[in-house]
Parts: C-alpha cells; structure tokens; sequence
C-alpha cells in the first residue's frame, strides 16, 4: 500500500490524474497523519472534513471526465494568516481568537479552484511577527528535527511560517503555503530541510492575508522540492483587482519551464554576506553551493552589495512602521476581541482590548513602529530607512550588471532551540540578516536545502533573482537539489 | 476689497482667515470600497468589508473621484500634479475602523489655484479679489456615532466611512466674514457646475473648518484658532465674527490666543474650545503602503478637461454679449441651475433679454410666492417658451401672459390651449378698436381738450382705457397707432 505521507505534490497530482489512486484516499491518510502529531502543534484548527470534501469534489470531476487543475487532489496546510471562509482565523494571536472569516483570500481560493483541499489552519508567529514561532498565543511550534547529540531539546521550526515548515517536514502534508515579510518563508524552510520560495512582491495577491507589513508581505509555497514549488507558486499567483500593488502580468508556466542546466547564468557572491565568526558549516555550505552550480554550468562571480549591512535596521523601522498603522484596526468595536472593564469609556476599551490581544513581541513592534512615525523623529527613522531601502534596491540593480543569480545562505545558523534567543530581541532579529535584504528590494528569493551541521540539522542555501524572473530562481534551486543529495529526514518522535 | 476691521480698545484689528473645505465627491461608490454613497440609507447597509475594515482587506482607487478632483482642480485653474500619493493618518476613534483615514498629506492631486470672489455677486460695481487655492486633496471620510440608542453605549454608523471628500484649502487670503461667505458661495458654485460635490451643506455634503486669527494692520501674523465642521454659510459667518472679536478681547485683556481646536455652537452663537495643541493628535503620517502612488496621464487629463462645463464667470461674460444687463447676468450664473434653466430656455427659441427678464421678474416671482425653488418648479423650460413664444408673435399680449402663466402654475395647461380655451387671442380688429376709441373719445371730451392742449400724459390714459375696453385683448401697438391717429 502506498504510504500517502512519502508523495510530493506532483506524484499526488499525477496519481489522482492517472487514476493510480483516489484522492480521497490521500486526504484521508494525511488527517489521520495530521492528527497523530498533535505533539507538534503545527495546527491551531484541523479541518479534515474540508481535505475530503475537496477531494471527493477532485475524484467527481475525474470521474465526469472534467479537466483536473494544477492541484488537484493535492491535500495542503494553510498559513492561519490567510482568511478562510467559515473557518477560524487567527493569525496565531488571541486578538482574533474565534474570529471567523465570511470572505476567502484571493491566494487560498485560487488554491481550491486548483484543486487543493485544506487540512487546516497552521500556527504561526502571532501576526507573523517573529522567526521561531514562539510568539503564538497558541504555543510554541515545535520542529520534527532533533539535534544528533542524544539529547531531546526541543528546535524551533523557524518563522514566521513555522507551523508549515515543521508540517511539511514531519510529512504532515506535502505543501503548504506561507508568507514572507523579511524570510518568514526561506528561513523556516532552511531550518526544516524543505523548499520555500517568495516570488517578486505583487506576484500573489494579498487581499485576504491578515497585513503586517503591506510593502513587504508575500504569500508563496513551502515544499519539499523545487517542482513542487513551481507548481503550487502557480496555482497561488495572478493578478488581482482587488490589490491595488498586485502585478498585472500573466502566471508563467513556471513547472514546464523548469531547466537546471545553468550554462550562461552568471551567479553573483556577495562579499559582505561573509559575516565575521559564522558558522564554519556555514560557509562550507556556501561553498558546496557555488561548487555545484559551476557544475551546472554556472559562471560564479564576486559582487558587492556594499549597502547590506543597513538593512536589517531599516526592515526594522519600515515593517514595525507599516505594522504600527495596519494592526490599528483591532480596536475591539467590530470584531475579535473587545476587553470593555466595568465603567470603562472608549480609550479604556482600547487599552485594556490592545493590552490583553497582543502579544509581547506583537506590542514591541506596534511601539517601535509608532516611535519611528512620530512627530520630530520621522525624518529620522523612517524617512532614513526608506533612503536606505532605496540604495538596497540600487545595490542589486548594479549587481545584476554583473550576475543574473545570488547565492547566499539563507540564515546565519541552524535551528535553535526553543526559549534559546527568545530573551534578546536583537539576537533573534539577527537572524532575519540574509533574508532581509531581497524583502527590502521587493526580488524573488528562495531557500532550498543545502546540507546539514555538524549537530545533524538542516542548512538552508538562498537563491534570489532578478524582479519577475522566478523561473532562473528555480531554476539554480533545481541545479542545487539534483546534486546536494540532501535525503535527510526528521526521525518520527511525536 | 472690503476694509473689515474690529475696533478694540486698543485700536484696529485686522482680522486673517483661511478655509479649509471638506466637499463630498459625486460618485456612485466610495473612495476605496464599492459601496453605495446613497444618504439617507438604514445605518450600516452601505458598508463593505474594505469600509469595516475587516482583516486583510485592502483599497482600491475609485477613478471617477480622482477624475472629480481632478475636473475641480482644472475649474478653478489649478496646477494639477499628474504625480501624488495616498497617506495615512493615524488616530483612534470608534467611528475610523481602520484607525487610520487615507488622505494626501505629502503630495495631494491639486496643487494651487485660485477663486476670484465679488463680495456681491448682484452688483456688477463689487470689487473682486482673488483668493489663493493652496491645494485640493482626496481623503476618505468617517463614519458617524450615534450616542442617543443606548443608556450606556454609543453605536457607530459606518455608512460614510470611506466616502469621498475633497479637501479645499485656501490660502489665508481671506480678511472679513463677507468675503469669507462670498468664498464659499463662489466654491460651492463652481461645485456644482462641474458636478463634483452636490454642495448641499445642510446634508454635510460640504462643510468648513475655519482658521481665524487677528493682528494690527499690516504686523505680523497673530495665532490662529481652527473652529471644525461648519456647515451654513451663515454660520461660518458668525463663527467668523464671534472669533475675531474673542481674539480681540483676548489680546486687549491681557491674554494669549491659543493654538487650538474649537468647536461652533450655532444655538449660542459662540466658539468654544475643544481641544488645545498639546492634545493634538500625532498623526504618525506616511505613505499609505497599500496603494500605489496615483499617476495621471495625458487622455485621462484630456478628457477631464474636455468634460469640464462653461464654468460662471464665462457665463457671465457671454450673457452680457447676449445683450444681458450685468446684473441679470450674474443672477443667472449665481447657480448653475438658473443657468441651465435660462440655457434651455433659448434653446427652445426664446429671444434672450425676453428669456432673462421673464426668469428674473415672472418665474422667480412666482417660485417666491409658491416656497418653491427653481428645481421644484410647476412649469418647465418647454411650457414657459411656448408661453413667451405667444407673446412674442402677436398671439398675446405680455399683460394676458401674466394671466396664463398663472393658469399654468395652477393646472399645468399648456399656455396656448388656455389662450385657446379661455378666448385670450390678442385682436388686430382695426374697426373694432376705432369703434371703442371713438365712444371714449365721446365720453372723454374734456380729456381729449387737454391732451390736445398739450397735456401729453393722458395719452397713457386713453391707452388703458382702450384696453380696458378690448378686455385686455386688442394689440397694444395697433391701440397705440389708431389713437395717436384720433387724438390727432
């Protein structure tokens, strides 16, 4: 019998497709997986009936002879940041606990009209704030992967998508969708072992996401291999009216375009992502990834993006700046939660409502951010970050004079362990400093597989492309993928 | 233009005013949602999930009310930037769900311009000045609380949240209350000849923030106060005065004016403050990141401009060409209604002085008398040209016309089925007329001495009693000839 656990998006396509296999029977095998792993704490609501509804629908349709679309019979995870009709969205903060959505995201539903079915909601860092997936008010996200050293400290799955990255990589489901306002995508990815890509900003529609940070949230897929990638970031990408910053261009056909021979591309290594004291496995990654794209043909060149180093600081005034002003709109007078005290007026509501919603780290943000936009001090902060943010995109335009790929690493270290960073905001902010930057130039960028450290856990190697070319970004992730030979898997602890 | 000065105790005051006016964009949908602006609907039925500011929701542009700032901005010949931006403006209220409002601080879509203002409209003598248009920009606006359904709750209607509302700000040009009333009735009329705000202020459609501040003739500029949300020109006026005066009395006792927010009570006639500077919002300004930054380009411009109507003053001017008095000229542009009216009028054929004072004299008359205004008016342009047609062929006389046009206010009747009807045709029975001019003349024998002697004022006499006789009915002309004949 097949193990349902061990097909990858396409293999489910095409059996469901060639009639090897119902897709019910998929969707079955994956919640009874789904439900089994509740040690992880990848889901903050199941919803099984939905994956075989979906399913059934799929089996229908191939049985009248009907066309199947790019997903179908494709069971998937749904970050708990895109608004679900009829099902609970939370966007993992006790804010919006119990809210339910009378209206879908334009991603999701382009994801059922595909043919995918949901197995549920995933957790995630509360309004996608943060990268280790401790800041849900649903608890922490546990990753499957274990350090080789004997011990059982639990590993943070990365964030903000951590709920789908450990999913994934516990085999929970073989895709999943995320969102990347600064390598909320790529870093998870890199800390599990699987694929993520963020495409160019406006590729995928935000309508329906809950916003962090409107100039910089991008929806794309999570998988475990770059095909799967491919086929999922087109079933989810298109233009949308209804998102005034969506492109109005047409999906490429970017699975059939998939070619890992790279002779002619010229991949750029920026200097000043060698950061001084990093990981020695680290670096040896690197270099195993400039090593096999040369072997896919590759010309590998030296650039300078000599403007790195200032943006992490300017993500972290731009993103709390846009959040400050997004997240204004839970105020406890329309929906989600609404803490009224005994005798309280208005401004009351809205403290104690705001104070009991939000999380810490989510308060940080929301206070950087109003800091940074206040009176006397805007020029300084945010006015500045967007002069840098400016130079950052400039530091790219002039390297792709050079190169049409970068490679880089996507995070600095591998998993840590849970409760490990979470005491020093800036240590856990560092994290983002690779990822940062293509989420400030608003460029396509994805993580793939490149290894594992010496304690046995996975490394992450980051591709970013050129504004719309996701398909060389691809591409080189394929080159990489045909000759890391990474097959190394979470042992099944839960 | 006018010299507005308030004696203090101290000497004169000159008195600096600035308006900032909120119009309301004619559109079918809201600024950045698809919702229904319709007022006067159930509260809460024309809200979207953008209006309620649901999570994840995002806006989108409405054109047609870029299009209709954009038209406003051409009529009063403003620099139009074909590069500006949306902002956010952060605050908390319950009736912003967003918590924030989408305006253009940075780059608005109308730069300057400027309104020429006569203090009065009628009066072709009134000086004019110029009043300074620092910008026209587009924002969302709020919804409304309503405090009087609970004992203890105050419940929110966001039927308005996200409508279009321009923001028309004046340079501080302005230096007494009548102009500052001539200003705004200019503005509302240019308005309402583009078609971009209905003007209509008692349903909010438009109304005023008035920035007042007071200093010696000629010194430097003096603190201003901001009185929010006007909403009569009557008022503004008044709040105009009243403010003035305070500052006045304030500075002469010995005190300060205030940077401040104030509020004005129409009931007691008086401003009052509402909030002072160091309680002034910061509202954290920036570029609203969901929304790209709007771009014009050159058909888009053509064709607001091509779509722009005759705007008042060229009426004016071309009414006066018409052989118009300057005075009758100005009454029928005041209002881009009387305008039309008066338009299609002449379109059916009506002379235009005959057309200018029948409108001014007769119609206006009539409405007068009815309560009515010119919108609700018994008879339309097509009944009333055929009733000036009649006259101006002969049929009847101008005198009978003030007869039948009472008929048609009354029964609706077409002017010449009642002429028909009731036997009103003017006569050129020449031997009829002779016949009663001969038995007044007998009648009359004294009356004919003197006019004979000299006295030329009874001519008029034997006119009416001709007419009199004729009931009304004989060509007044044809009278006039057969009895400077008789009389000889």
């Amino acid at each position: 019998m097949t193990d349902f656990s061990r097909l990858r998006v396409a293999a489910i396509r095409d059996g469901v497709a060639s009639g090897e296999f119902k897709a019910v029977e998929v969707a079955e095998a994956l919640n009874t997986r789904v439900a089994a792993a509740k040690a992880l704490n990848a889901f903050v609501v199941e919803t099984p009936e939905m994956a075989v509804a979906a399913a059934q629908a799929v089996d229908a349709d191939r049985a009248a002879g009907k066309p199947l679309g790019k997903m179908a019979g494709v069971p998937i995870g749904m970050k708990d940041l895109f608004c679900t009709e009829g099902v609970q969205t939370t966007a993992a903060s006790h804010m919006l606990e119990g809210f339910v959505p009378t209206y879908e995201s334009t991603v999701s539903a382009n994801l059922w009209k595909a043919g995918a079915g949901m197995l549920g909601k995933l957790n995630l860092d509360q309004f996608a704030m943060g990268s280790s997936n401790e800041t849900s008010y649903f608890g922490n996200v546990i990753s499957p992967w274990r350090r080789n050293d004997g011990g059982n400290a639990a590993l943070a799955p990365g964030g903000s998508s951590g709920g789908s990255s450990s999913a994934i990589a516990a085999r929970l489901c073989p895709a999943a969708t995320g969102t990347d306002t600064g390598g909320s995508i790529r870093q998870p990815a890199a800390f599990v072992g699987i694929s993520g890509i963020k495409p160019t900003y406006g590729r995928c529609s935000r309508w329906g996401v809950v916003a962090f940070a409107s100039s910089l949230d991008q929806a794309g897929p999570m998988a475990r291999d770059v095909r799967d990638c491919a086929i999922m970031l087109e079933a989810m990408a298109g233009f949308d009216p209804k998102d005034s910053t969506s492109l109005d261009l047409p999906v490429p056909a970017w699975e059939a375009g998939l070619n890992s021979d790279l002779k002619g591309k010229r991949i750029g290594i920026p200097r000043e992502y060698r950061l001084d004291g990093i990981d020695e496995d680290i670096t040896k990654m690197w270099d195993n990834g400039i090593a096999w794209l040369k072997d896919a043909g590759a010309e590998i060149v030296d650039i300078s993006l000599p403007h790195t180093k200032y943006a992490l600081p300017a993500y972290y005034i731009i993103a709390p700046a846009e959040a400050s002003s997004n997240l204004a709109r839970y105020d406890g007078v329309r929906f989600g939660l609404r803490d009224l005290p005994e005798g309280a007026g208005l401004q009351d509501m809205y403290a104690a409502t705001r104070a009991a919603g939000f999380g810490e780290e989510v308060r940080r943000r929301i206070m950087i951010g109003t800091y940074v936009l206040s009176a006397g001090f805007y020029d300084a902060y945010y006015t500045q970050a967007q002069k840098v943010r400016a130079l950052i995109a400039r530091d790219f335009d002039n390297a792709w004079a050079s190169c049409d790929l970068i490679l880089a690493p996507t995070a600095p270290s591998a998993a840590f362990g849970l409760g490990e960073k979470n005491a020093d905001p800036l240590s856990m902010y560092l994290n983002d400093v690779f990822a940062v930057p293509a989420s400030l130039a608003g460029l396509p960028a994805m993580s793939v597989p490149g290894g594992l450290d010496k304690q046995g856990l996975p490394l992450g190697l980051q591709i970013i492309g050129k504004a719309l070319d996701e398909q060389a970004v691809l591409n080189a992730g394929l080159a990489i993928e045909q000759r890391s030979g990474f097959t190394a898997e979470a042992g099944e602890w839960w | 233009m006018s010299e507005y000065r308030i004696q203090g105790n101290t000497g004169e005051w000159e008195v600096v005013i600035g308006l900032e006016v909120h119009a309301q964009i004619t559109s079918e949908s809201k600024l950045f949602s698809g919702s229904s602006t319709g007022f006067g609907a159930e509260p809460n039925s024309h809200v979207s999930l953008v209006d309620a500011a649901m999570p994840g929701m995002l806006p989108v542009p409405n054109r047609e009310c870029l299009r209709q700032a954009v038209r406003t901005g051409m009529a009063i010949n403003a620099q139009i930037n074909r590069w500006s931006r949306f902002d956010r403006k952060n605050y908390f209220y319950a009736d912003l769900p967003q918590g924030y409002q989408i305006s253009q601080l940075y780059h608005p879509i109308v730069g300057e311009g400027e309104i020429e203002v006569t203090l009065n409209e009628k009066d072709p003598d009134s000086p004019t000045k110029k009043i300074g248009i620092e910008r026209i920009h587009v924002e969302q606006d709020a919804g409304k609380l309503m405090h009087d359904q609970h004992p203890t709750m105050s419940f929110v209607d966001l039927n308005r949240s996200g409508v279009a509302l321009m923001e028309i700000v004046s340079r501080p040009d302005i230096s007494s209350p009548q102009e500052a009333g001539a200003y705004l009735k200019k503005l509302r009329s240019i308005l309402r000849y583009v078609g971009s705000c209905d003007g209509n202020m008692e349903q909010g459609s438009m109304r005023a923030d008035v920035n007042v501040s007071v200093r010696k003739p000629g010194g430097e500029l003096g603190t201003r106060t901001e009185t929010k949300n006007v909403n009569s020109i009557r008022f503004m006026m008044q709040a105009i005065e009243y403010e003035a005066q305070r500052q006045v009395d304030l500075i002469e006792g010995g005190g300060a004016v205030v940077q401040e927010t104030r509020l004005f009570d129409p009931n007691k006639m008086e401003t009052r403050s509402m909030r002072s500077k160091e309680d002034a919002h910061d509202y954290r300004y920036f570029p609203d990141p969901d929304l790209l930054p709007v771009e014009l380009d050159d058909a888009f411009l053509e064709e607001c401009l091509a779509s722009l109507p005759e705007l008042p003053d060229a009426k004016r001017a071309r009414y006066e060409a018409l052989g118009l008095t300057a005075y009758n000229a100005a009454v029928l542009t005041a209002e881009a209604e009387t305008a039309f009216w008066f338009e299609d009028l002449l379109a059916e054929g009506v002379d235009a002085k005959q057309a200018s004072n029948w409108l001014m004299s007769e119609l206006f008359g009539a409405l007068n008398k009815l309560g009515k205004v010119l919108d609700e008016s018994p008879v339309n342009p097509k009944q009333a040209a055929e009733l000036l047609g009649l006259v101006a062929n002969g049929t009847i006389s101008g005198s009978i016309a003030k007869q039948v046009f009472e008929i048609m206010l009354e029964t609706g009747q077409g002017a010449s089925a009642i002429v028909e009807e009731k036997g009103l045709k003017q006569t050129n029975d020449t031997g009829a007329i002779e016949a009663e001019i001969a038995k007044i003349m007998a009648a009359n024998e004294d009356k004919v001495t003197e006019y004979r002697s000299g006295k030329d004022k009874l001519f008029g006499f034997f006119v009416g009693q001709t007419m009199k006789a004729m009931q009304g009915k004989a060509n007044p002309q044809i009278i006039n000839d057969l009895l400077k004949k008789a009389l000889g």
